[in-house]
């Protein structure tokens, strides 16, 4: 409805920025949903980046957590080791875990949205 | 009975149904009900995400099993921590991105698949009940345990609230409900661990583990409700009383598998390394599968803040996570004669008076945990309640999107007749035991699904279903099995009743080889799909 009103001084301003921003997103939309090799590239480049991070951080995880079994059998010294009076296997799982984790997060969405940033750089200036 | 109780209870719940009335007033249309029209904030979404998943198991159970089997029962903390790491790591953002309001819808916006969608139901249903059942179950027990009242009317009072609050409520409601409950939570045992602490200061700060094992604090008089054996010579019958002096050992007795001696501070070793890395797959991978969280973050705009809501999820469920394990280890000290009893569940509830003496400051504090322990109820059945009652909604009532309110609100009625109803007949079941094995299910069934249909082209709706009906039927019957089946011994009950060490890699290895084979039946719009679940919001039009 509106757009059949250009001469209306306000909605003109607002949806001529409106349009030019759309015309640009279809541009760089219709490249990619029309599935061109280049556009099917980049889509499983950051498919493939964005898992290659969370594999890698789940690495560290399986690393710094999954390993703590094992190694509680392996070397039980570990586990009567104190630290402040209390037993190690405490202060790592009861405390420490959870520090972690939260870094591990952090660390995962920082990273997660510099990926898509760089995607979209990508998608909105293919020239450069 | 602590005078401090009933008011404590009823504030609680009288909060509960108000901010639901007042969440009310905004909700006008169905979208409104499901997914509170996806404008909720990240702070509001992720403590309403920690209320509504910090569960009776986490809020009573943790602490039972750690003062019942030592430092082994904290991975049961840290893997309900670190699901929502796995979460973030593979689902959260591209789970939002789909557009899809419900597992089943997931289905079909990836797979394009009528069977699989059915399917999916299906088991939104099982671990929907499975979950719901323990939570109605464990605040009839506490009803009882706390105020001597009758186990029916503890489990049907938090049920009829529950479901009155969803049906009239909605999600957009129930997101202010469990934000509160949230923090009433963790309140509950942050206040009272302070006085605890001090108290253990000023007792000079006794150990946990004496060298002849736990020692009865005060003189203490426990009632046997089974016959048993004491340390192995002296048998005792149900209903003998024994009385015991401050200093003197607990001793060990036949029906309480518990640690009772010094090895409780030390890991178990290699017999239980099965279990304890069943655990870990079911709880790290488990929470992703589970209805009521997924359906939360349908509530973010976009996927980049599904992804920092996430982030505040973690930190607020590892903030309430190191209160538990002092709960566990302070009630070594405090309740030994609950390892006696067996029923160690009730260490939270018991320990504020336990330990700081039956005057105003224990009793108030003892109010405090029990409205916690309530609020703990109300929130993960509220949201478990409102997930179940959304799938029947669009999947079994068949409403679609125009579907008006009153039928949401039969869906709502439906959900929890069932496990109500099963709740009120089912008494003696394990409660921490039913929720470990309804992660395990999760881990088995939608894990797969969700990793794999996000993150592989090659899926295919066969071999999705192969999947599902492999990996999450073998845990299903080993839930059964464990549930309703005679005692297992050796390693069979090792294997059945944690069964996520093998069920998980069943699942992801034939929906994997079946996809495979049946390469053809990759969806055409899979580019598509993909572009959608990955790129950011930025770039659509």
């Amino acid at each position: 409805m509106a757009a059949d009103q250009p001469t209306t001084h306000r909605t003109r301003v607002v949806l001529a920025d409106a349009a030019a921003r759309r015309d640009a997103a279809d541009r760089a939309a219709s490249d990619l949903a029309e599935q061109t090799p280049i556009g099917e590239a980049l889509v499983k480049g950051l498919v493939r980046a964005q898992l290659a991070l969370a594999l890698r951080l789940s690495l560290v995880v399986a690393a710094g957590l999954g390993t703590l079994p094992l190694l509680f059998v392996a070397a039980p010294g570990v586990a009567t080791f104190r630290v402040f009076g209390v037993h190690l296997p405490w202060l790592l799982l009861g405390l420490l875990s959870f520090p972690f984790l939260v870094g591990v997060g952090a660390a995962y969405v920082r990273w997660a949205e510099r990926n898509e940033q760089d995607f979209a750089a990508v998608i909105r200036r293919p020239e450069q | 009975m602590n005078p401090y109780l009933g008011p404590g209870l009823i504030v609680v719940v009288l909060l509960t149904v108000a901010i639901g009335a007042y969440g009310l007033r905004f909700a006008r249309t169905t979208s409104d009900f499901l997914v509170a029209s996806r404008s909720v904030s990240p702070a509001w979404n992720a403590a309403a995400i920690s209320g509504e998943y910090l569960s009776a198991a986490s809020f009573l159970g943790v602490a039972g099993l750690i003062l019942c089997y030592g430092v082994d029962m904290l991975w049961y903390p840290v893997g309900f921590a670190a699901g929502y790491l796995a979460l973030l790591l593979f689902v959260a953002a591209p789970l939002r991105r789909s557009g899809a309001f419900t597992l089943p819808d997931f289905c079909q916006v990836r797979l394009r698949s009528r069977a699989l969608r059915r399917l999916a139901t299906a088991f939104v249903l099982f671990i929907g009940c499975l979950y719901l059942l323990p939570q109605l179950q464990g605040a009839g027990l506490t009803f009882a345990t706390i105020t001597g009242g009758s186990y029916a009317w503890g489990a049907l009072l938090v049920g009829v609230v529950v479901t009155a609050n969803v049906a009239f409520g909605g999600m957009r409601a129930i997101t202010f409900v469990q934000a509160f409950q949230y923090w009433l939570k963790l309140t509950a045992l942050a206040v009272p661990m302070i006085f605890l602490i001090l108290q253990w200061q000023s007792d000079g700060r006794p150990a946990a583990t004496p060298p002849q094992g736990a020692v009865f604090p005060a003189a203490t008089t426990v009632v046997i409700e089974r016959d048993a054996v004491l340390d192995g010579v002296r048998s005792v019958r149900a209903g003998e009383t024994l009385e015991f002096t401050a200093g003197e050992r607990v001793p060990r007795i036949s029906t309480v598998d518990a640690g009772f001696g010094p090895d409780w501070l030390l890991p178990s070793g290699d017999r239980e390394l099965f279990a304890t890395y069943s655990l870990i797959l079911a709880t790290f991978l488990g929470t992703m599968g589970l209805p009521h969280v997924l359906v939360r973050f349908y509530t973010n705009p976009d996927g980049a803040s599904a992804r920092r809501t996430t982030l505040v999820v973690l930190a607020l469920v590892g903030l309430f996570y190191l209160l538990p394990t002092l709960y566990g280890v302070l009630g070594r000290i405090y309740t030994p004669q609950l390892l006696m009893t067996g029923r160690t569940d009730a260490v939270v509830l018991l320990l504020p008076e336990a330990a700081l003496g039956g005057g105003h400051l224990g009793r108030l504090l003892g109010a405090l945990v029990a409205a916690g322990a309530l609020a703990a109820f109300l929130s993960t059945s509220s949201g478990l309640l409102t997930s179940v009652a959304g799938v029947i909604f669009t999947d079994v009532l068949r409403s679609g999107r125009s579907g008006s309110i009153r039928e949401f609100r039969l869906a709502t009625l439906l959900a929890a007749v069932v496990p109500t109803v099963l709740a009120l007949y089912v008494s003696d079941m394990d409660v921490s035991k039913v929720v470990g094995l309804a992660f395990a299910v999760a881990a088995s069934s939608f894990c797969p699904l969700l990793v794999l249909g996000i993150w592989w082209r090659k899926l295919t709706d066969a071999g999705a279903i192969a999947g599902l009906v492999a990996g999450g039927g073998a845990s299903m019957a080993a839930v059964l099995l464990t549930v309703l089946g005679p005692p297992l011994h050796g390693w069979v009950a090792t294997v059945v009743e944690q069964p996520a060490a093998f069920t998980v890699p069943l699942a992801f290895l034939v929906m994997i080889g079946v996809s495979l084979m049946t390469g053809r039946r990759v969806p055409a719009d899979v580019g598509a799909t993909m572009l959608r679940l990955h790129a950011p919001e930025s770039l659509r039009t």
